[in-house]
């Protein structure tokens, strides 16, 4: 079954048409890449799945984004509980300045857990699930703008798999990171596959093979080619993705 | 004709060096200078009794403990007032009003307002809260001017800093499924806390000092004020009389010592805090 479908997707920042015409099936429990080159739009396309956009006055689209068969732009929706369903992890990590234990907490104390039991409890499980327990469990009242980079990007996963989400965007969550910090993300975007939808822009394509099962291929606010990962870059179909690809332009 | 023919750039370098140095000494030296004229000439009258009792003889003689008192009152009047006020414009022009004309001129108008002269807040302060309101001469119609006073110090400090939290804070916080609210109150305020408390603190001493704007509105009673709508006699407005009626010029730099010790107290007190605070939220 499909996790997201998105049909007719077109994105515009004021007279600016960012994506056009995107119609594309993201499948549950996967990890698919977004690749393309810088401004071709799979940020914002990352950001229209959670509803970022929003935040921003000039955004306006038009086209459905369905997740489980519901309008995530419908008048009824919550956006609370869409970003909820729907977690980020950030190109830069951005833990909060609070301790490690409020940052992993954040979440569920927004909707409204507040035993302290149970916060205790999902705090240790998704820092067990973000694979940082094990370097932080002694010091979770520590500042987590003490952790390393590498730490503090596994506590914003850490961060946001607390909240129990069903889908996972992460945009280019590696690249303000060092290549043994990068490693650890990738293998943790590996474990988390199994319980997840994931989604991820990168800019580097070795990373793309490395995680992903689908891969699509923006260019100019479009996808220009979606297909399982292996295909797409071995026998890619369109001139364009294979000159991306291979290195020839981007 | 080259500049570096005339004075050649490594002795350029050397004055340059001395005259910034010269600037950051002469700086702390004025400072101490001030501060340790007025400690020296006012501490010798500073004791307990000086500290505890009413003043006698118009303040010939005795304490200044109602006026301690009346500083208390103004100043704790005007923080109660000016703190929300201060930090809910911040947070109105920072996080909901977008760059649009109505937030330049609240911009406008606090700059404005800090640049008035107190003596104008004092004609002010005694036109509409001592005679239209009718608060007579209290603490209360001085703690409101100066609550005034000290309002675009508190909001324009409260702003620098809010404007200043990255917003990737935010970003996160929205990201897990935050409201606007609980974004503000949960992420962006506590990481603004230390700035805006270096505001409040601005303001509340730029309050403490001040004789002029409330020398009109705040009477000059020599009794300890127990009501807000009883009248007082702030600390520098006590300084400003005994000084300029010639009835003590020991006693006054006597107060003016007390004054000059509680601010800094204030100060460095609330360094102190800040300091632990903000080592405590970034580890650092």
């Amino acid at each position: 079954m499909n996790r997201i479908e998105v049909k007719d997707l077109n994105v515009y920042f004021g007279d600016a048409h960012i994506l056009k015409n995107i119609n594309t099936e993201i499948p549950k429990n996967t990890v698919t890449a977004l690749i393309g080159p810088s401004g071709c739009g799979k940020s914002t396309f990352l950001r229209t799945i959670n509803r970022m956009n929003d935040l921003i006055p000039s955004f306006r689209k038009e086209g459905d984004i369905i997740l489980d068969e519901e309008d995530i732009y419908s008048p009824k929706y919550d956006v609370a509980s869409l970003r909820k369903k729907v977690g980020m992890v950030f190109q830069k990590p951005n833990p909060f300045p609070k301790s490690i234990f409020e940052n992993v907490a954040y979440g569920l104390k927004v909707h409204g857990i507040d035993d302290k039991d149970f916060l205790h409890q999902q705090v240790e499980e998704s820092l067990k699930a973000a694979a940082l327990w094990g370097e932080v469990e002694d010091k979770l009242d520590n500042s987590a703008m003490s952790l390393s980079g590498g730490q503090q990007q596994r506590l914003c996963i850490a961060r946001t798999i607390a909240n129990n989400p069903e889908v996972i965007l992460m945009d280019e969550p590696c690249s303000a990171l060092d290549p043994i910090s990068t490693t650890k993300i990738e293998d943790l975007i590996h474990k988390l596959k199994n319980d997840y939808t994931i989604i991820i822009v990168t800019h580097n394509m070795q990373q793309a093979t490395r995680v992903s099962k689908y891969t699509s291929f923006f260019l100019n606010g479009e996808i220009i080619e979606s297909n399982l990962t292996d295909k797409l870059f071995i026998e890619p179909k369109v001139k364009k993705t294979e000159e991306y690809i291979t290195g020839r332009f981007g | 004709m080259n500049i570096n023919k005339i004075i050649p750039p490594k002795i350029a370098q050397k004055i340059m060096n001395g005259l910034f140095i010269a600037s950051g000494l002469l700086t702390i030296l004025i400072l101490i200078l001030v501060l340790g004229y007025v400690l020296v000439k006012g501490l010798p009258v500073v004791n307990l009794e000086f500290l505890l009792a009413d003043p006698i003889d118009s303040g010939r003689a005795g304490g200044i403990f109602p006026m301690i008192i009346s500083s208390i009152y103004v100043t704790a009047i005007a923080g109660i007032i000016a703190t929300p006020l201060g930090i809910g414009a911040a947070i109105y022009i920072v996080e909901y009003a977008n760059a649009n004309r109505a937030v330049r001129l609240i911009r406008f108008g606090a700059e404005i307002l800090a640049s008035i002269p107190s003596i104008v807040y004092g004609l002010f302060g005694l036109a509409f809260f001592v005679v239209f309101l009718q608060f007579n001469w209290s603490v209360l119609s001085g703690g409101l001017i100066l609550a005034i006073m000290a309002l675009p110090t508190i909001f324009q400090v409260s702003e620098v800093t809010l404007s200043s939290i990255p917003s990737s804070y935010r970003e996160g916080s929205y990201g897990l499924g935050a409201s606007k609210w609980q974004t503000i109150y949960r992420v962006v305020v506590p990481a603004a806390i230390p700035g805006i408390v270096t505001g409040i603190i601005l303001g509340m001493t730029r309050a403490i000092s001040e004789a002029a704007a409330v020398m009109f509105s705040v009477g000059s009673a020599l009794q300890t004020p127990i009501s807000i709508f009883d009248p007082g006699r702030p600390l520098p407005l006590h300084l400003y009389t005994l000084a300029t009626e010639g009835i003590s010029l020991d006693n006054a730099y006597g107060t003016a010592a007390v004054l000059v010790i509680i601010v800094l107290v204030i100060t460095i007190g609330t360094n102190l805090i800040v300091d632990r605070y903000q080592r405590k939220m970034t580890g650092g």
